[in-house]
């Protein structure tokens, strides 16, 4: 007998949760279980066919692209932004002593404070337009690439240093062919998160105040308790952000290649 | 015509001490050592393990600045790195985001020399280390051997008029070892270079060297005795292995060494009990 393969099942079960979704929530299909009116159930959690719909409509209207659109460029910008100031300030204060133990304490409580609640403040400095959400998104990435790179930095062997100088490698040299190359491969593993990031502050901006975007989508479709069309932005999203990781997967196996592989054995 | 000057040393050391300061105090890790390579020769340093051997090639390489005393390349005294020397590091030096070509032409690329004599030139180092076909590879799709003949060409490529070997071959398994030893010494004897050798291994150090010096055990690692190894060139490291002479010597150097050897466990042992 053949084995069922896994995606197989995992679409089976992703239908299932929907058939079940469904079942719980379709007006007149079975009595009410908890709550005590027939249409309560659609009410709190929407109902499966009318979000495909609603999403049907965005996709076959064209109404959806420009929002989508707008998520992804800023999603692109902050990862953009936040991971070359991560970069430069990670590779500063991993070869620089002493502004690493001046700026210490400062490093550790930027990072530590929620940096949702610069929202507002973005707005106010940057307006209700992009530039806000990139703003947000950056101070997101920039800490996970910049401890990525600053640890980067440190953990450069001494033996290959050492060997790139006995070869006669200057100080920018060694800058350039072997703290540059050792701290990208770092922040290239920390792609998937720094990427989310991105898409995290761009929603999240959107969903504080804007006037395009996914995340503005859903805020609107709340104030009219629209929860289906709720539903169908949570969907599109979690759609997109599986593309977007993806496409991470596919530049990371382009850029780290030279990484070890755990070797993988064939079994017949 | 006497052509021959016994005073031309690639290398001297003359009483080089070298102390770590420490939060409990300075620790010497050599003392008053003294030690020249004569050009063209391949010199040995054996000495028990921890006894402060790579700390002498550090400070002969200019990685490492000694506490007193005086390092004099060619007559002139070291200033910063040593730039006649080419080191082989005892760990994986290679860098890993580049591939062997470029690892062994890395030397070229950072003296300047234009990337297609680099490439041109890579290729023939490559091909005289066996490593032809393997260009593209990364150093983790290499063997631990392959690994050191990369690490070899990518020194010689340089043509450094002193070779400091730190334990280079000390991970690779016996036959391999032999192989690069024999390989390491064509390619030494095809074009006389200083050679500062540092082993714990003491047959291999008789099989390849000119000369042997035996250090003591650490700390305030200093000579304690000196060995000319009057074996015949062209050698084959594991035939002479069992030839009398070889014997002879070993058993004379081992005679000074092991007091030292134990002396060294010995530290150790304390160490871990302490």
């Amino acid at each position: 007998m053949k084995k069922i393969p896994i995606w197989l099942w995992q679409v089976t079960l992703l239908v299932m949760i929907f058939v079940v979704w469904h079942l719980l929530t379709a007006p007149d299909l079975i009595p009410p279980i908890w709550f005590d009116n027939e249409n309560r159930a659609a009410f709190f959690f929407g109902e499966p066919l009318k979000i495909f719909s609603t999403i049907w409509v965005w996709f076959s209207g064209g109404e959806i692209y420009e929002h989508l659109w707008i998520t992804l460029v800023e999603t692109i910008l902050a990862f953009a932004i936040g991971t070359i100031l991560g970069l430069v300030v990670g590779l500063w204060l991993g070869l620089s002593n002493t502004a690493s133990v001046l700026l210490d304490p400062y490093v550790k409580a930027a990072n530590a404070m929620p940096r949702v609640i610069l929202a507002p403040i973005f707005m106010v400095w940057f307006g209700l337009g992009i530039w806000s959400k990139v703003a947000l998104g950056v101070t997101l990435v920039f800490f996970i690439v910049f401890f990525n790179v600053y640890q980067g930095v440190k953990e450069v062997s001494p033996v290959v240093l050492n060997n790139a100088r006995m070869l006669g490698a200057s100080a920018t040299q060694l800058l350039r062919y072997v703290y540059l190359p050792s701290a990208t491969s770092w922040v290239f593993s920390s792609l998937h998160t720094s990427v989310g990031m991105a898409f995290v502050g761009a929603v999240v901006g959107e969903y504080l105040g804007s006037a395009k975007g996914v995340g503005y989508l859903i805020h609107q479709a709340e104030g009219t308790f629209d929860i289906n069309s709720v539903f169908a932005g949570i969907l599109v999203l979690t759609v997109f952000a599986l593309l977007l990781d993806y496409l991470v997967t596919l530049a990371e196996n382009r850029l780290l290649k030279w990484r070890p592989q755990q070797s993988k054995t064939e079994t017949t | 015509m006497n052509t021959f000057q016994p005073t031309a040393h690639s290398l001297s050391l003359d009483q080089v001490s070298v102390t770590f300061s420490g939060a409990t105090g300075g620790y010497t890790a050599v003392k008053n050592t003294s030690l020249s390579i004569g050009e063209g020769e391949f010199v040995s340093v054996v000495g028990p393990t921890g006894c402060g051997k790579s700390t002498l090639l550090n400070v002969a390489a200019g990685l490492l600045q000694h506490s007193s005393g005086s390092v004099k390349v060619f007559g002139e005294p070291l200033r910063g790195l040593n730039r006649q020397a080419g080191y082989m590091f005892q760990a994986e030096s290679l860098m890993p985001w580049r591939s062997t070509l470029a690892n062994v032409t890395a030397g070229l690329q950072f003296r300047g020399v234009p990337a297609e004599e680099a490439h041109e030139r890579g290729q023939q180092w490559l091909a005289r280390v066996g490593l032809s076909g393997f260009e593209d590879r990364y150093p983790h799709q290499l063997s631990g051997g392959m690994r050191k003949r990369a690490a070899l060409a990518q020194m010689l490529i340089l043509d450094p008029k002193i070779l400091l070997m730190d334990e280079p071959f000390s991970a690779l398994d016996i036959q391999t070892r032999q192989l690069m030893e024999n390989e390491l010494l064509q390619l030494w004897e095809a074009d006389k270079k200083s050679v500062l050798f540092i082993t714990h291994d003491l047959e291999e150090a008789i099989s390849l060297s000119d000369r042997v010096v035996v250090l003591s055990a650490g700390p305030e690692t200093h000579p304690i005795g000196e060995f000319t190894i009057d074996l015949p060139r062209p050698r084959d490291v594991a035939e002479i292995r069992m030839t009398p002479r070889f014997l002879e010597l070993h058993e004379q150097i081992w005679h000074v060494m092991k007091e030292e050897v134990l002396k060294g466990y010995a530290q150790t042992r304390n160490k871990l009990s302490a």
